[in-house]
């Protein structure tokens, strides 16, 4: 009886701890159904009375939200392509490549961790404006392009590779680039999974950089739109509601697909090196 | 050899360009732009530019708004940090209970909100702390309290957006606490169990140290986090009311890409950065003093 309790007491806190994260979720999609001016009334009603797509439709149709979906998906995916490629190659040969002043190279790597991005954010803008490339979807990437956490994550990963098999690909006469290509790279695809979905949803989700460096509408992310219209149109709660179904959506689709790549990349970040 | 040697620089060369170029020069010069008085005259010309050595720092110390922002900042990570590591710790206790069904389902709702965009949770809970229309007070009124102008009265604000954050975060630290709980050795519980200690006496003398080493993580990760806060008052409260949300990042923004005066933006991101610094650096001294790490 006792135990029985206590199960509840256990289950029942946790049902509500859940509810209290999922709640505002729930809201944001329901409200995005409703009538404008419906979420306005009082008491605020919990569901559509009358569900309808306009919401939906006036923001891809007026307000250019397809553009602005677009440029995010774009930066998102091109950003995670180029960072996957240099960090792979840069973790690996912390791993496993042998050079004078390695461990020191990668301590001082480790030590830039502790710079916050936003000191490098004014002479960014600077250099990236004498380059060209303010309001570029060059200019929104370039701090991602190699991360030192994605660095860091990829040499944890591919240290557990043995040496034998990289050794016996040498003496067969393999070059290094074909060894990285052909053997390394087939054993550390949990890892290059682990890092596409982490590089994506980061440049997905990013907000303070996007906002300096995208000076035209027309190239702004989901994230800076989203903020801006809201800044314009305070009173239209439901259209709101449905850009900000569309901004999180994709995202939350991609971790629900990936959730045990994303959880088990979270875990290895974070043990100590 | 030596090709192979070669061959380890020829696969670092493209990460290090990088960094060399969108990292390190930047924040290098950062630092020389912080010593300047780099303004919107400089912007247009750079003859207009000259040094003043620590000058933006001097002026910096002296700027009402820096005390202010430095203050509302504080506030937020020495209330928000404790808040939500008290919380992520006791979501992921209550995970790794043996009671606890539907483990899965329950992780996945915790963890939802640190996925999701941080701009647009922003604009819900903006919503849905309206003090009119929004949830929050719909439901104080439906317990029969007096509704809270939440993000209207310069008292409530910081709070409100306190509560967001725990909301936002608190999965992330969860995930961290858990996998922490479940490498604790079940041969100590085991032993506690057979001293017969009781379960808050056991949390305190076998869970809390064997999970020293994630709190002390956890603590860092979750307060460099909340020191850089920005979308939140940018989003929510536009740093009202009466300023009373605006954060050092938010003045920094504000300085240098509103007023364009990047030489003072730069020192506003130094401070906070030598700031961070010291309290993690400090944190970690306290920690070996103690043991942990």
């Amino acid at each position: 009886m006792k135990l029985r309790l206590a199960s509840v007491c256990v289950n029942g806190t946790l049902i509500g701890m859940a509810l209290i994260a999922l709640f505002p979720l729930l809201w944001m999609l329901s409200v995005s159904f409703m009538q404008p001016g419906m979420a306005s009334a009082l008491p605020p009603p919990l569901l559509p009375a009358h569900p309808t797509f306009a919401n939906y439709r006036d923001l891809f149709a007026q307000s250019g939200m397809g553009g602005y979906f677009l440029n995010s998906l774009l930066i998102a995916t091109i950003a995670t392509l180029i960072s996957l490629v240099f960090n792979l190659m840069a973790g690996y040969a912390f791993a496993k490549l042998r050079f004078a002043g390695r461990e020191r190279l990668f301590q001082a790597l480790i030590g830039g961790l502790v710079i916050p991005a936003q000191v490098a954010m004014m002479p960014l803008f600077l250099l990236l404006k004498w380059m060209g490339l303010v309001d570029t979807y060059l200019g929104v990437m370039a701090p991602m392009l190699v991360t030192i956490f994605g660095i860091f994550l990829v040499r944890q990963y591919a240290r557990s590779i043995p040496d034998e098999l990289l050794e016996a690909a040498r003496i067969d006469g393999a070059g290094e680039g074909r060894i990285f290509v052909q053997i390394v790279l087939p054993l550390l695809k949990p890892i290059v999974v682990t890092l596409a979905i982490f590089t994506f949803l980061a440049s997905w989700n990013d907000f303070m950089w996007p906002l300096i460096v995208l000076t035209s509408q027309q190239h702004y992310t989901l994230p800076v739109a989203l903020a801006a219209l809201s800044r314009e149109r305070v009173q239209d709660t439901e259209q709101m509601m449905a850009g900000a179904v569309v901004t999180m959506l994709p995202v939350l689709a991609l971790f629900l697909m990936m959730q045990r790549h994303y959880i088990q990349g979270l875990l290895l970040g974070s043990v100590k090196g | 050899m030596k090709s192979r040697r070669m061959a380890a620089w020829m696969f670092l060369a493209p990460a290090l360009l990088v960094l060399g170029v969108f990292f390190v020069l930047p924040v290098l010069g950062g630092f020389a732009l912080s010593l300047t008085d780099f303004d919107p005259y400089a912007l247009a010309d750079l003859h207009n530019l000259r040094f003043i050595g620590l000058g933006n720092y001097l002026a910096l110390l002296q700027r009402p708004e820096f005390w202010s922002a430095l203050g509302n900042t504080l506030y937020f990570v020495l209330v928000g940090v404790p808040l939500t590591m008290l919380a992520s710790l006791g979501a992921a206790l209550l995970l790794n209970h043996r009671l606890t069904r539907w483990h899965a389902a329950f992780r996945t709702a915790l963890f939802a909100p640190v996925v999701t965009t941080l701009v647009a949770a922003a604009v819900v809970w903006r919503y849905v702390f309206n003090t009119r229309f929004g949830l929050a007070n719909g439901l104080l009124s439906g317990l029969g309290l007096d509704p809270v102008d939440w993000l209207g009265d310069p008292r409530w604000a910081m709070p409100t957006l306190i509560l967001f954050a725990v909301w936002k975060n608190l999965g992330y630290n969860m995930i961290l606490f858990l996998a922490g709980l479940q490498s604790i050795p079940p041969q100590l519980y085991e032993a506690a169990r057979i001293d017969g200690a009781s379960a808050p006496r056991t949390f305190w003398h076998v869970t809390l140290p064997m999970l020293g080493p994630t709190l002390l993580m956890v603590g860092i990760l979750t307060l460099s986090g909340y020191f850089q806060m920005f979308t939140e008052p940018y989003v929510i409260t536009e740093g009202g009311p009466l300023q009373s949300t605006v954060s050092v990042l938010y003045l920094m923004y504000e300085d240098g890409f509103k007023w364009w005066n990047l030489g003072m933006a730069s020192a506003v991101a130094f401070m906070l950065f030598v700031l961070m610094f010291a309290i993690t650096s400090g944190l970690l001294l306290f920690a070996r003093r103690r043991g942990h790490a």
